[in-house]
């Protein structure tokens, strides 16, 4: 079976359409970016406290909203999260919220308002928030079996029991003590009716990010993109020639824009992962534009006589299923991410969704032809009309090695 | 012409049998039960998979200045007592952000070169510069600025060790994070309450026992008054609990105590939790030989007068001292079984440098980590099952080969992590997933130009042998980009993040292998058994 065989598009040929839909998605990005949503930094680079809370069953946001604002909470962010089966909540508080003294404050503060909204039951424990340790240390001072000598580590491995039980198979959120019945010891289960009882929910997940964290992550990150294009452009520039190297990075950068420019849009929290995703891009998104190149050297020494327009155009067509294929194919892997990889990874795995399908554009739409423009522009300043196309000994040495 | 190719098979099924030894080790049992088991001692886990808590904190270190600025007025003091140079004040001008600047005022003219020489000879860690009006400034070199503030970093990262260790988290991570910023990692798998451990870690626990002069007093004012307003020399004024009858525990008390400390946390040797004889917690102590000496000492210097165990500047107890002690003593004080259990814990991790701060905290439940790893497997097989259809469906028997060759990058991924101990986080399987689909991109390299060049009428042994050859650089060149980005993520990144990093630059690395050796001896072997004429499958 074969793809796109022996196509013949005028690719250079669309080159205003294909300038004109990179204009408008860079600068509805760029406009969301400064005048809208601006960028929707995740906590882990603006500081902050979050709060994911599982509840047994749907979750009443009023009900939450009303015993934060009794405890004193100024207008956190309170919203559904992930697949409502799931009945999760994710609360947040703003960086100004979270004190450097006492980092913690904010989270202690959700979770007593959540507690606050349960009956009361004097001098009993929750068990949905209660982790194995304290169970264990629990069961040891009550010590319901009359274990002798190892009771330390029997109780432990009951009290893990019961972790397991409650975490893969309930979601972390029991219902009642009772459900405990078969899985920890009949006298285990007895003694912790007695004294625990559970609440309607379990904190799944909390990041507390302080300030100072924040802004040194975003200096990293900034570092770190820059870097990573710095480093395309001097390895493109050692494989080819500098022009080659300025019109994939280029391209990249256009890519990164309209990437950060879709998550200011929809104002999707960029987190570290999300940035992670985009460094990944500016790596991969650099392969189509070397497949491109790569003919596009091989072609000028091949065909002489042509324009470089059309020498472009038919190293972009004979390389275009190539250049669909490997993209297609990474962009299903990356698709099943996105859809099966759970919350989580939601943002980490959009970005690399939408940054796949930018780069390839790219690659034909961008990348190629800035070269054809750049030696248009050449010509007319210089009245010199070529294309460095001498490969460089750098690539010679490597062809002989193969 | 054949090939022969028995040695390039037996590398790769030595390559496949290595790594699956790397992911299983020698398993118990070859079930599928006993497999994940094995599986599961080997591979390590990130926190965000397994649940724990994740700690960033900062070292104060301009508090390891600070004692430092300290000893030295104290010794610069006594020397300038010593050879009866007199001075108007010796003070820190800013200690909060300049600890390491000393101010010296009202030095007389005449001893000026005095003063030089002993500073020279006694403070060799420190410049001296002069000011107007006989005045001076000690600067500490920037040299010993800094390596006090690494020593403060490294040494509060053995004393959170030790009090982590003794605390029975297993498998705890406790290591310099950030790019100079004297902070610390700590990751801790399993603890999902982190509020008792970071108390822990937090207390710096310095323990002296001092002189105890006066005291005690109910108000600072009544302090001052008793003494006539001033303080005498070598002597600061300190808030302690009141250790009287139980039911006023909670009000405070002031206490005249001696500047210099006869024994400190250093000195000790053990630190037990217990209960004295009135059935209330304590804590037991016993010192080293020499702090015991030195104790000795003191407290036959001493009988009759009071000591005052003191932890973090506060007063803990007053006793009298009835004989001489040698290597003995004991706190007690209002505390719970609980805090004596922790403070036992803290004297004998022994003290923190500096203070600390918190400047992150991440707590992730076991159970959500089940459901990332529930969805992460879930995602990658969909992922690889769908690469793998597609590529059977394109390129037929070709296919085979590529599936082969995914198949057996995935083994050496998974074998590395094993073998490398390096954890597999969320982001990390993300990698993987990565991997398939970046991994597949090489073959369809590959095959395309095998394709094209057997358009051009190449006979299929020279289609595969061009193909080869020509898609090896653009290969080699869309890798080292990956890997690139890859690397500089790992160097920023942290914890999660660089998972990813590693298991995206491996797989890639891998990959090198199974889409070009791999699959070119597979390709051989077709061609080997190959008819003249007949067509390649692809």
């Amino acid at each position: 079976m074969e793809l796109f065989r022996n196509t013949n598009i005028d690719f250079l040929g669309k080159k205003w359409y294909f300038l004109a839909f990179s204009l408008i998605f860079s600068v509805a990005g760029l406009l969301s970016i400064f005048f809208w949503h601006g960028i929707p930094f995740g906590v882990d680079f603006k500081g902050g406290t979050l709060v994911y809370v599982k509840f047994a069953d749907t979750p009443k946001l009023e009900q939450i909203r009303a015993a934060m604002d009794r405890a004193g909470l100024k207008d956190p962010k309170i919203q559904r999260y992930g697949e409502a089966a799931n009945n999760e909540v994710l609360v947040a508080l703003e960086q100004r919220e979270t004190s450097e003294a006492a980092l913690d404050q904010g989270k202690n503060t959700i979770i007593h308002a959540l507690e606050s909204t349960e009956q009361a039951r004097a001098g009993k424990q929750d068990l949905n928030n209660t982790g194995p340790s304290s169970i264990q240390q629990y069961l040891l001072s009550k010590d319901p079996m009359h274990l002798g000598i190892d009771a330390a580590a029997k109780y432990l491995a009951i009290a893990q029991q019961i972790d397991d039980f409650r975490n893969k198979q309930h979601g972390g959120v029991l219902k009642s003590v009772g459900e405990l019945k078969g899985v920890a010891p009949a006298e285990v289960v007895a003694a912790m009716e007695q004294d625990f009882y559970t609440s309607n929910f379990a904190v799944r997940n909390v990041e507390i990010v302080g300030p100072q964290v924040g802004g040194q992550l975003r200096k990293q990150a900034l570092w770190a993109t820059l870097y990573s294009l710095g480093g395309m452009l001097v390895y493109l520039w050692f494989r080819f020639e500098l022009i080659y190297g300025v019109g994939a990075v280029v391209a990249c950068f256009h890519d990164t824009i309209i990437t950060i420019g879709f998550f200011s849009l929809l104002n999707k929290d960029i987190t570290l992962t999300v940035i992670a995703a985009i460094l990944t891009l500016i790596g991969y998104s650099m392969n189509d534009t070397i497949v491109v190149y790569d003919r596009i050297r091989e072609n000028i020494k091949l065909l002489r006589r042509e324009a470089l327009a059309d020498v472009v155009n038919k190293s972009i067509n004979q390389t275009l299923s190539r250049t669909i294929l490997t993209s297609g194919l990474t962009f299903l892997t990356v698709l099943s991410l996105y859809v099966f990889g759970g919350e989580v990874l939601r943002g980490f795995s959009l970005a690399l969704v939408i940054g796949i399908l930018i780069g390839t554009y790219s690659s034909i739409a961008v990348a190629a032809p800035m070269l054809v423009a750049y030696q248009e522009w050449r010509s007319h300043k210089m009245g010199r009309a070529t294309l460095p196309a001498a490969a460089s000994a750098a690539r010679e040495k490597i062809k002989a090695k193969a | 012409m054949t090939k022969n190719l028995t040695a390039k098979v037996l590398i790769i099924i030595a390559v496949l049998i290595f790594f699956l030894f790397g992911i299983f080790g020698i398993p118990k049992s070859f079930t599928p039960a006993g497999l994940l088991a094995s599986l599961q001692e080997r591979i390590h886990l990130g926190l965000d998979l397994k649940g724990g808590t994740h700690l960033i904190l900062q070292v104060q270190v301009n508090d390891a200045i600070n004692a430092d600025s300290d000893r030295a007025i104290e010794r610069l003091k006594d020397d300038l007592k010593a050879k009866n140079i007199a001075y108007a004040e010796i003070t820190k001008p800013n200690p909060q952000q300049n600890p390491e600047l000393i101010s010296i005022k009202g030095i007389p003219s005449e001893s000026i070169g005095e003063f030089r020489s002993l500073v020279a000879d006694r403070l060799p860690d420190y410049d001296l510069a002069s000011g107007p009006e006989n005045s001076f400034t000690l600067t500490m070199k920037p040299s010993i600025v800094k390596d006090t503030k690494t020593k403060a970093q490294q040494q509060a990262i053995e004393t959170i060790r030790n009090r982590i260790d003794q605390l029975g988290v297993s498998e705890p991570v406790i290591q310099e994070h950030g790019l100079g910023d004297y902070q610390i990692l700590v990751q801790l798998p399993g603890v999902d309450d982190p509020a008792r451990v970071k108390e822990i870690m937090q207390s710096t626990a310095m323990l002296e026992i001092r002189q105890a002069i006066g005291g005690p007093y109910t108000s600072e004012q009544e302090a001052m008054q008793a003494n006539g307003g001033i303080l005498p020399a070598n002597a600061v004024l300190m808030k302690g609990k009141n250790i009287g009858a139980t039911g006023q525990q909670n009000s405070d008390q002031y206490w005249i105590i001696s500047r210099a400390s006869a024994v400190s946390g250093s000195d000790l040797r053990t630190a037990d939790a217990g209960r004295d004889e009135n059935g209330r917690p304590d804590v037991k102590f016993t010192l080293t030989g020499e702090g015991g000496r030195r104790f000795a000492a003191f407290t036959g210097a001493h009988v009759g007068e009071r000591l005052a165990v003191v932890l973090d500047n506060k007063v803990m107890e007053v006793a009298t001292i009835q004989e001489q002690i040698h290597d003995e003593g004991r706190i007690t004080g209002s505390f719970t079984e609980q805090q004596t259990q922790d403070l036992s814990l803290t004297l004998r991790s022994g003290a923190l440098p500096a203070g600390i701060k918190y400047l992150e905290e991440r707590t992730v439940g076991p159970s959500l980590g089940a459901d990332s790893i529930r969805a992460g497997v879930r995602a990658a097989l969909v992922g690889m099952i769908a690469v793998m259809v597609f590529m059977l469906f394109y390129y037929k028997f070709a296919g085979i080969n590529a599936d082969l060759g995914l198949f057996l990058n995935l083994v050496i991924l998974l074998g590395f992590l094993g073998f490398s101990g390096a954890t597999l986080t969320l982001p990390g399987i993300a990698g993987v997933i990565l991997t398939i689909g970046m991994g597949v991109d090489s073959n369809v390299l590959i095959f395309e130009r095998i394709r094209e060049e057997l358009r051009h009428g190449k006979t299929p042994p020279q289609a595969v042998d061009q193909g080869f050859k020509h898609a090896w650089v653009t290969i080699v060149d869309t890798h080292v980009t990956t890997i690139v980005s890859a690397i500089i993520l790992f160097l920023f990144g942290t914890g999660p993040v660089r998972g990813f990093a590693v298991t995206l630059s491996f797989g890639l690395a891998a990959n090198l292998f199974t889409s070009v050796f791999v699959s070119r001896v597979i390709f051989d072997a077709i061609l080997n058994r190959h008819q003249r004429g007949e067509a390649l499958s692809i």
